[in-house]
């Protein structure tokens, strides 16, 4: 059994407790250990997207016990490239944290930062449903941390919103779970979509209602409407690098979507009919209009990245709802790009603020920046991708999901829709852009009766580091771009693995693992010490109760 | 016992999930609470309802309840704990932060300045 799959996992673990334990006082060790950790993540996860990249699927039994009653953690070419995606994204995010010195803010930075890509990376990786709530909950709890980084009344209040929201949301996830063990009793996935396919047609109410709750638990973290409120606010009082790491987060619900609902409640299945075409694409949809519409309504610029962020997440869950392999390749390679613009998006946000006059991020009129030019192409080229236009990988994406909803029946709605909000878009960013660094000339030439006022934060030259940061991820849309085909072909197997899941669960359940003897000569000595004694043991104790189930 | 235990889980979560939709900061943390004993005690009849029976295996006992959901449970117990510790926390900090303790949006005016 290869370690390497729960090496991802136990490495920014270890890594945080480190930083917080022994380099709590010393902000460039915190930097060393974090950037460097990261970095052997990148190449962990490299080697796990190349052990899978042919189709096999890895499994990490812990503590060597058999599946359906062990924790599993899974690596197939899912999983492998969000923890590489992850990985990528955490690297760039670090580098711009050192440059722009957010990481001195705030106290104990790092280590919660490596405790949220401790729980977005097993999130991706585990095989059992119980766990994906821990791991959750693992992200949750370092989120809530980093979203109030540096503190402010502002962040502080947001932070109550998004808290209490997410506690719901993990209440409802455990109430969705408590009835899908009741339903089945197990919580395995793999032995889940065995179980709920067997499951008698007249008794698969219960299935229904927890596959609801569950895709509702998703669409929390997805962002999808009308479960996004808490998405807007949070996102645009975040630090900027958290808030451009929390890009992937509601990835982690596109990815929960997608895992379950191919694995476990695949389409074809008789108690989750209708959920698809009849609620989630036409809520997609919705949230696509809301997002962009928000685009174009915001009035300060954190604010209207978040709201592309929500547009996105529409996007790419249209794309999932056409429920083909195509429509789930297509959604992937958006998820990749759309996780990537965002995340320089908002760096590029929080670049402007710290330039610009009292860091406003409304449209009004200031004078323009320093280094203006750069920063004004670098956003041309994110807008670019984030709304869609070609060149840039946000085209791509599009043109595969428009291709891909051209075998639903609902084609003419999703393509107009889209391409219509697509037009939004970019009047959203264009106005954005020009307001932001070309009517900054024209306050200029308003300025010319008096000296301009002397502002020292807007004429600083720009800092190299998170020109680095923000550059590395816009080349990376870019090699996306060029190497668009080969990454097409690869998620397109991606796909057509998911919606092929017999080797997933067939290698889940069928490795053979450490399993339990009741009749050993350890239970004998464990039974003299036990006081209430029966005589009459049943006749076959190992039926576990969960048969019952039923 | 079955309608003991469902009613209780009902009002338990009813009586959350009107907190919850309160205004200010410590109902709505009183309601998450409320919300997190409903879902322990659902999650703890996800395993069928076993009175004094042993949740642990050996051939002495005549019957079993179903352990694992007991397992569950004290997760769950364990992380809505310390979830609700921080819910606290960020809203002392908030409240003290701004003598405020709205928990809902105000309207985006645009003209809220530096934030960080």
């Amino acid at each position: 059994m290869s370690h390497w799959i729960i090496l991802p996992i136990v490495l920014p673990a270890m890594m945080a407790a480190f930083i917080v334990l022994v380099v709590r006082h010393h902000v460039v060790l915190q930097r060393v250990f974090s950037l460097a950790g990261t970095v052997a993540l990148l190449a962990i996860a490299a080697g796990l997207v190349i052990a899978t990249w042919d189709g096999s699927i890895i499994l990490y039994q812990l503590g060597n016990w058999a599946a359906p009653f062990g924790i599993v953690l899974v690596a197939d070419r899912l999983s492998t490239l969000f923890v590489f995606l992850t990985s990528l994204l955490a690297i760039f995010v670090q580098l711009y944290a050192i440059g722009s010195k957010w990481d001195t803010r705030g106290r104990h930075f790092y280590a919660l930062f490596q405790f949220q890509l401790m729980g977005i990376i097993g999130a991706f990786l585990t095989g059992d449903a119980f766990n994906l709530f821990v791991f959750f909950e693992v992200l949750l709890i370092a989120s809530y941390g980093l979203m109030i980084h540096s503190g402010g009344p502002e962040r502080f209040r947001v932070g109550v919103q998004y808290v209490v929201f997410n506690l719901l949301g993990s209440t409802l996830f455990l109430f969705a779970l408590g009835t899908i063990y009741a339903e089945t009793g197990t919580l395995n996935m793999a032995d889940l979509a065995q179980r709920i396919a067997a499951a008698p047609a007249e008794h698969t109410s219960g299935i229904r209602a927890a596959s609801v709750m569950l895709l509702m638990v998703f669409a929390v973290k997805a962002a999808i409407l009308p479960l996004h409120f808490w998405l807007p606010s949070a996102y645009a009082c975040a630090p900027a690098p958290v808030a451009a790491l929390f890009a992937i987060m509601t990835k982690v619900g596109a990815y929960a979507i997608i895992r379950f609902y191919t694995l476990i409640f695949p389409p074809d299945l008789e108690a989750t009919q209708g959920l698809f075409d009849t609620w989630l694409l036409p809520a997609a949809l919705l949230t696509l209009i809301l997002g962009m519409l928000g685009v174009l309504g915001a009035r300060r610029l954190d604010r209207l990245v978040a709201f592309a962020v929500i547009g996105s997440m529409g996007m790419l869950m249209a794309a999932v709802s056409v429920f083909t392999p195509q429509g789930i390749a297509a959604a992937l390679f958006y998820a990749i790009h759309s996780t990537l613009a965002t995340a320089a998006l908002f760096l590029l946000v929080d670049v402007v603020r710290d330039r610009r006059e009292r860091n406003l991020l409304t449209f009004d009129l200031a004078p323009p920046i320093a280094g203006g030019a750069l920063v004004a192409g670098m956003f041309f080229a994110a807008a670019i991708a984030m709304a869609g236009l070609p060149p840039l990988s946000g085209f791509i994406g599009k043109l595969l999901i428009l291709d891909a909803a051209m075998a639903d029946a609902r084609m003419a709605w999703v393509w107009a829709i889209i391409l219509g909000m697509s037009l939004i878009a970019v009047i959203g960013f264009a106005r954005a852009g020009s307001t932001i660094f070309w009517r900054a000339h024209a306050s200029e030439a308003a300025y010319d009766e008096g000296p301009p006022p002397e502002d020292e934060a807007a004429l600083a030259p720009l800092p190299a580091l998170p020109m680095v940061a923000i550059g590395g991820i816009l080349a990376t849309l870019v090699a996306i771009t060029v190497f668009a085909g080969p990454l097409q072909r690869h998620l397109a197997a991606t796909a057509d693995q998911l919606f092929a899941p017999e080797p997933y669960i067939s290698t889940v359940l069928g490795t053979p693992g450490k399993e339990i003897t009741y009749k050993g000569h350890a239970d004998e000595d464990h039974d003299k010490d036990s006081t209430a004694r029966d005589s009459h043991g049943p006749e076959n104790p190992e039926t576990p109760l969960e048969e019952e189930a039923h | 016992m079955e309608l003991l235990l469902a009613s209780a889980v009902g009002v338990l979560t009813a009586a959350g999930v009107y907190l919850v939709l309160r205004q200010r900061t410590f109902p709505v943390i009183v309601g998450t609470a409320f919300l997190s004993y409903a879902v322990n005690v659902f999650l703890f009849a996800s395993g069928r309802l076993a009175v004094q029976q042993p949740p642990v295996l050996n051939d002495a006992a005549a019957a079993y309840t179903d352990p694992l959901p007991q397992a569950l449970v004290l997760t769950a117990i364990v992380i809505s704990f310390g979830m609700t510790a921080v819910v606290v926390m960020v809203a002392l900090g908030a409240y003290l932060s701004s003598e405020d303790d709205h928990i809902d949006d105000r309207p985006e005016t645009g003209d809220e300045g530096a934030q960080s």
